[in-house]
């Protein structure tokens, strides 16, 4: 147990010392870091409760996406009936599916074959699942297009995709460093923005659609009136965000959508030195809403984001240029962050806010601090009580759990782990338990001298006997370990790394370093007497 | 140099006769334990039970508690708490969850922020809506009884199966008594607490499986001692490494507790009262004397030895005949 070739040992140290300069990176400024070799970039993250930040779960609904797609069935089933001018008496939404009443049943098969026509594979046309998005079937004068459960869960899967990539634009406007943006399951979004002031900004950016129409207001009722009333066919009421709300009687026809932007810019009115939005369509966008204007002079349309009317200007003349500006009596950063939404893109749908985690500056340095005391506090305390109970070989304990220390924060940084106020809590914890390591094999040693042997032999067999126990009641303590890193999320799975990592780094270091080192001492002293 | 030496070597207590007392007060214990879980239930923190949770700051001698209390209660947010903490200005707010599905939750912060007005510095922010709590909160239970089974199933290939069992039922009882400790002294429950919980359960079991170990390698050894002072043997000869091993750990929590800060403040209490107060103990009270009633015995391991050498000497009769 206490032989090492020279090579063995050689190999100990490099190895240990290698793991432990891992963390050298995570310590340097970061314009050294970002010199050093690509390899190298390496460095354990601070987590969101050390360094402030904001934590934010979002989640696609799936009944909000089955309404979607409802409401898109129907409009895309009118227009194929329309198209083949097939008769039809009712089209409506009915639980989760869109109804088709036809005039004349006769009509029925070729009306089925036009909707198949809406029904796609899911997964795209290349798909070999042979699994379909809508099922269609008729009974008597009535056909039923339903989504399927498959197909919405595809779209789900579609909709977090495409939201990740917007949510990413949104964020990356805000200038924050390294924000970190996750699926996590199937239809949630994890984001992660660190160092942010104020998260209430963040919600607003990430809580809207951000759906942009431009449609014109119909006139030819009062929106009181068709409130009271029925509002004609092809139009809606939608309310202004003032407060109180102006209601606004739109039709449900969009002019141009907040797709055919390409750029959005906050500005000042000339005039009047109110914030604005001003915007510019692309080509397809700039000449539909060119032909609009040109066929409604002196009728008031409206600029709707997410079902709320912005503002509900004149067309005095035709707006041929492709770009215009919305007013809305904005504040300056409302106009900037509507800007940055119309840049970024409307989500698919909209987002629900399901967790949300902030952690003020003050509040993440006080906690570094707090980590750093209790760190030092702990080790320092253990290593004294070490050194007063085994002395020199207190000494060998406390260079192994030193290096044991550096060794969990070179793992850390090697896997670019996060490190948390509970993962520090790990670190003290693995202190702890490291030594215990040390303190097996040391009364073992103990044991076998007073049992007769000599202290060479009784070292040997302290070793080997102290190392399978070690082994032993490590593996069950990894479990744990591990089993919180499964189930934990954030803060708790900080915990769980370093931990993890510690236990890992003790066996290693209890196996090698405190033998090599007492091994070291044995050959130096030929010692007579045990000296512990 | 005189070393330190805790625990004289060479005791001889007697640990198998204490099990007359800590049986029943470990039984007592777990009651106690039981009841006040039962009555008194969780301090369920808002990670499993929704909510909203603010940790905001006054300037210096500028707080009004009367003043923060008759704010909030204005917004009709149904339960509230609201709570000093330290001399800094600092209070915690606890809402509860509100009904109206996840947009209600999110729309708390918003209006608490307008009813404390401008000057406040907001260090935490935390909602968790009616969704998440409820996964987190099964989350946290399945991870526990995966836990226990993994470690079961781990003890079950390396030990013997009284050995599992006896390590379990000491288990049970260290988590047991932990949530009633939680359940008594009204310690926040969060997804800290469950992974302080399961820290416990692995370090209770890491003691636990030191003198088991020792257990096992003396069984081999000496086959004609008494069970009872069998085992005593096993718990006195680890008693020093027990003993010194409990102090460091006790050493390095106690850091934690002092001045890790209020983050992680349940967590280490709670630490400190599993691993120290009662993972230890019961490695030593309950674990070990339970070997007993669950059959261990140097006569029947002696036979099981005997009855394996035998097998294997049939066998190689029957290889080389």
């Amino acid at each position: 147990m206490l032989y090492f070739s020279k090579w063995k040992a050689l190999a100990i140290l490099a190895v240990s010392a290698i793991i432990c300069l891992m963390v050298v990176p995570s310590l340097l400024s970061t314009s050294a870091y970002d010199s050093l070799p690509h390899v190298l970039q390496r460095k354990i993250v601070l987590g969101l409760d050390l360094q402030g930040g904001s934590y934010i779960v979002l989640q696609v609904e799936a009944a909000d996406l089955r309404k979607a797609r409802l409401e898109q069935l129907r409009d895309d089933a009118r227009r194929v009936l329309r198209d083949a001018k097939i008769g039809y008496s009712g089209l409506n939404i009915q639980g989760d599916a869109v109804q088709v009443r036809l005039r004349d049943p006769q009509d029925g098969d070729a009306a089925l074959t036009q909707l198949r026509t809406l029904v796609a594979p899911i997964g795209g046309p290349m798909s070999t699942s042979g699994q379909m998005d809508t099922t269609v079937s008729l009974s008597g004068d009535a056909i039923t297009l339903a989504p399927t459960d498959a197909g919405i869960q595809a779209r789900t899967i579609q909709a977090v995709a495409q939201s990740i990539e917007i949510i990413r634009k949104r964020i990356d406007q805000l200038g924050t460093t390294e924000p970190s943006i996750q699926r996590q399951g199937s239809d949630r979004i994890q984001v992660q923005v660190p160092g942010l002031q104020d998260p209430s900004r963040l919600k607003a950016l990430l809580g809207q659609t951000a759906k942009l129409t431009f449609r014109l207001v119909d006139t030819s009722m009062s929106a009181q009136q068709a409130l009271q009333g029925r509002p004609p066919v092809g139009t809606e009421v939608l309310n202004s965000q003032d407060n109180p709300p102006v209601p606004y009687l739109v039709e449900q026809r969009v002019l141009v959508a907040g797709e055919d932007l390409t750029d959005a810019q906050p500005s000042f009115e000339q005039q009047t030195r109110e914030p604005v939005v001003t915007f510019r369509f692309n080509t397809n966008g700039a000449r539909r809403f060119a032909e609009a204007t040109q066929a409604n002079v002196g009728k008031p349309f409206a600029i709707v984001l997410d079902n709320k009317v912005i503002s509900a200007p004149v067309i005095r003349e035709p707006i041929l240029g492709g770009s215009g500006q919305i007013s809305g009596s904005f504040t300056v950063q409302q106009a900037n962050d509507l800007a940055i939404l119309l840049r970024a893109g409307a989500l698919p749908v909209p987002l629900q806010v399901v967790e949300e985690r902030t952690v003020g500056p003050g509040l993440g340095a006080d906690s570094i601090r707090a980590g750093l005391i209790a760190s030092l506090v702990g080790a320092a305390a253990v290593a004294l009580f070490m050194i007063a109970t085994y002395g020199l070989f207190g000494v060998v304990a406390v260079v192994a759990v030193a290096i044991n220390v550096g060794m969990i924060f070179g793992v850390l940084a090697m896997l670019g782990a996060t490190l948390t106020l509970p993962g520090i809590a790990g670190v003290v914890l693995t202190v702890g338990i490291a030594v215990d390591s040390n303190v097996l094999i040391y009364e073992r040693i103990r044991e076998e001298a007073r049992a007769g042997r000599s202290a060479i032999s009784a070292i040997d067999a302290g070793f080997s006997r102290a190392l399978a126990t070690i082994l032993d009641s490590n593996i069950t303590t990894f479990i744990a370990a591990a089993v919180l890193f499964y189930i934990g999320s954030g803060p708790v799975r900080g915990f769980a790394i370093t931990f993890g990592i510690g236990i890992i780094t003790t066996v290693f270091t209890a196996f090698t370093l405190t033998r090599l080192m007492v091994a070291v001492w044995v050959r130096w002293r030929r010692p007579q007497h045990v000296p512990i | 140099m005189r070393l330190l030496r805790i625990v004289p070597d060479d005791t001889h207590f007697d640990f198998m006769r204490f099990r007359r007392i800590s049986f029943p007060i470990s039984a007592l214990l777990s009651i106690v334990a039981l009841v006040a879980f039962l009555t008194l239930g969780l301090n369920f923190g808002i990670d499993f039970k929704g909510g909203t949770l603010l940790e905001v700051r006054y300037p210096a001698s500028s707080l009004n508690m009367g003043d923060v209390r008759s704010r909030l209660e204005a917004l009709d947010l149904g339960e509230v708490q609201i709570q000093a903490i330290g001399n800094d200005g600092e209070v915690l707010i606890r809402i509860a969850q509100q009904p109206g599905g996840e947009q209600a939750q999110q729309a708390v912060v918003g209006r608490v922020r307008a009813a404390l007005g401008e000057g406040v510095e907001y260090r935490r922010i935390e909602v968790v809506g009616p969704r998440v709590s409820q996964e987190l909160l099964s989350y946290g239970i399945v991870g526990l009884m995966m836990a226990v089974l993994c470690i079961l199933i781990y003890l079950w290939f390396r030990f013997e199966w009284q050995f599992a069992l006896g390590a379990s039922i000491a288990n049970f009882h260290d988590i047991v008594l932990t949530i009633g400790f939680m359940a008594i002294f009204r310690i926040d429950f969060d997804l800290t607490s469950v992974a302080a919980l399961l820290t416990i359960l692995g370090y209770s079991l890491n003691d636990t499986i030191v003198i088991y170990d020792r257990i096992r390698e003396m069984l081999r050894r000496y086959k004609k001692m008494p069970t009872d002072e069998l085992l005593n043997q096993s718990i006195n000869s680890t008693l020093s490494r027990s003993v010194i091993t409990h102090v460091t750990v006790t050493l390095a929590l106690l850091a934690l507790v002092l001045f890790g800060g209020r983050a992680i403040h349940s967590f280490s209490v709670t630490m400190m009262f599993g691993v120290v107060l009662v993972g230890t103990y019961t490695s030593i009270f309950i674990a070990s004397p339970l070997l007993i009633y669950l059959g261990v015995s140097t006569r029947a391991n002696a036979e099981k030895l005997e009855k394996e050498a035998k097998a294997a000497k049939s066998k190689a009769e029957r290889v080389t005949p």
